[in-house]
C-alpha cells in the first residue's frame, strides 16, 4: 500500500511530467487558454495515459522482450499509442456521446503528446511490474491534469489582468509556466 | 524457419512489427464496424447553435441544411438572425477564427423584433402565411391574419410579400423577467480582489473612482 502511495506522489508531484521532466508541453501551452477545454484535455489524457501504460507493458512483456527486440520499443509503443487512442475515440463516440462531446476533439491530439510515449518508455526502463506501470501511468495523468488545470485557471485570470503591453499573450504564459516549474522543483525532496 | 530467424534478427523484428500492425489494424477495423455512429454529430452540434428561425437568409432552405453545409466547409458568417454571437459560438465549436457577419446576407438587427399585422388593413391574401418559415401567422383566404408572437422569430420574411404593407416589425420591450446585468467593460473590475484599486501602467495603485 505504501509502495503505491510512493508511486503516486512521485509521478504526480516529484517527477511531474510537464513541469519537472518537460514532457507534454505542447498541450500544456496550447490547450490552457480556457478552463473548460483544459479540463476536457486533462480527463482525456489521464484516461489514455493509464490505458497506454497498461497496453505498452503488455506489448513489451509479451512480444518485445521474449524476441530480444528491445531496440524496437519506441516504434512499437508509438503504434500502441496510436491504436489505443483511435480505439478509445471510437468506443467513447458510440457508448457515451456526452463524454465524447467533452473529450472528442482532444483525443486525436493525445496521439502526439510526448508525455504518453515518455511514460511508456520510462516504465520499461524502470523495470516496473504491471500494477506499478498502470499506477505510474495514472499518476502521470493526474499530475498532468493538476498542472494543466491550475495553469489554465491562472491564464484565465491573466487575460483579465493589467499585463504590460510587451508581455501580453504567450510571453506572460511562458513566464508563468517557468515560475510554476520552479515551484514544482521544490517537491524534489519529498520522498 | 526458426533457424532463419535466429540467424537474421531483422526477420524477427519485421515479423513482430508487421504482426503488431496487423493486430491493431484488425482491432481498429473491427471497432470501426462495431462502434459505427449513425449521422454526423458535428452537424447536430452546429444545428443546435443556429437560431432555428428557418428564415433562409443564408441561401439554404433552413437551418439544418446550412449546418450540413458548414460541416462540409462553408463559411460560418451567413446567419443574420443569429448575429455575431452565433458566429462566435460556431467558431468556438469548430476552433476557427470568428469572421464578421457577411453583409451580403442581411444585417443583424440591434434589438429582437416581432412581426405585427395591422389587422384592420389586412385584406386576407395569405401571402405572408406562405412566406413564414415557422408557421407563426394564423389566418385564411379573405379573412384577417394575425401573428402568434411567441412563435415569431423576427426574420422579416413576411414584410416583403405583403401587398398592402400592413406588417410592422416591432421591437420586443425588455421586461423584468428577461433583464440581465450589463457585462462589465473594465478588465480590472472582473476580479473581486482587484475591485478596490486598479493598477496603473506606471505600477502605482490608485483607488478606482
Amino acid at each position: 500500500m505504501q509502495e503505491f502511495a510512493v508511486i503516486l506522489v512521485s509521478s504526480i508531484l516529484i517527477n511531474n511530467y510537464v513541469l519537472v521532466q518537460f514532457l507534454g508541453l505542447c498541450p500544456f501551452m496550447g490547450v490552457s487558454n480556457k478552463l473548460e477545454s483544459a479540463i476536457g484535455m486533462a480527463a482525456a489524457t489521464t484516461f489514455v495515459l493509464t490505458l497506454t501504460a497498461m497496453a505498452s507493458y503488455i506489448v513489451n512483456a509479451i512480444v518485445l522482450e521474449p524476441l530480444g527486440l528491445i531496440y524496437l520499443r519506441t516504434i512499437a509503443f508509438i503504434l500502441v499509442i496510436a491504436a489505443v487512442v483511435q480505439f478509445t475515440k471510437m468506443f467513447i463516440e458510440k457508448t457515451s456521446p456526452l463524454l465524447y462531446r467533452v473529450l472528442g476533439v482532444f483525443l486525436p491530439l493525445i496521439t502526439t503528446n510526448c508525455a504518453v510515449l515518455g511514460v511508456a518508455l520510462q516504465n520499461t526502463s524502470k523495470d516496473l511490474n504491471f500494477t506499478q506501470s498502470s499506477l505510474y501511468g495514472f499518476g502521470a495523468g493526474v499530475g498532468f491534469s493538476l498542472v494543466l488545470i491550475l495553469f489554465s485557471a491562472m491564464r484565465e485570470r491573466l487575460a483579465a489582468a493589467d499585463v504590460p503591453e510587451s508581455f501580453k499573450g504567450a510571453a506572460i504564459a511562458m513566464i508563468t509556466a517557468g515560475l510554476m516549474s520552479l515551484a514544482f522543483m521544490g517537491f524534489s525532496g519529498l520522498v | 524457419m526458426i533457424e532463419l530467424i535466429a540467424q537474421h534478427p531483422i526477420f524477427a523484428a519485421l515479423i513482430a512489427l508487421v504482426s503488431l500492425a496487423i493486430l491493431f489494424g484488425g482491432l481498429l477495423g473491427f471497432a470501426a464496424e462495431k462502434f459505427k455512429v449513425e449521422g454526423d454529430p458535428i452537424v447536430e452540434q452546429i444545428d443546435e447553435l443556429l437560431p432555428q428561425t428557418q428564415c433562409g437568409q443564408c441561401g439554404f432552405p433552413g437551418c439544418r441544411p446550412y449546418a450540413e453545409s458548414i460541416a462540409n466547409g462553408d463559411k460560418i458568417n451567413k446567419c443574420p438572425p443569429g448575429g455575431q454571437s452565433t458566429i462566435n459560438a460556431i467558431a468556438n465549436l469548430l476552433a476557427v477564427p470568428a469572421p464578421e457577419l457577411d453583409a451580403e446576407h442581411g444585417e443583424e438587427s440591434e434589438v429582437r423584433t416581432v412581426a405585427f399585422i395591422r389587422e384592420d388593413e389586412c385584406i386576407g391574401c395569405t401571402k405572408c402565411i406562405q412566406a413564414c418559415p415557422v408557421d407563426a401567422i394564423l389566418g385564411a383566404a379573405k379573412l384577417m391574419h394575425t401573428v402568434i408572437a411567441d412563435e415569431c422569430t423576427g426574420c422579416d420574411l413576411c414584410v416583403e410579400p405583403c401587398p398592402v404593407d400592413c406588417i410592422d416589425m416591432l421591437p420586443i420591450e425588455e421586461t423584468i423577467a428577461d433583464w440581465t446585468w450589463p457585462i462589465p467593460t473594465k478588465p480590472g473590475q472582473i476580479i473581486a480582489t482587484d475591485r478596490r484599486g486598479v493598477l496603473t501602467p506606471a505600477g502605482h495603485r490608485e483607488d478606482a473612482a
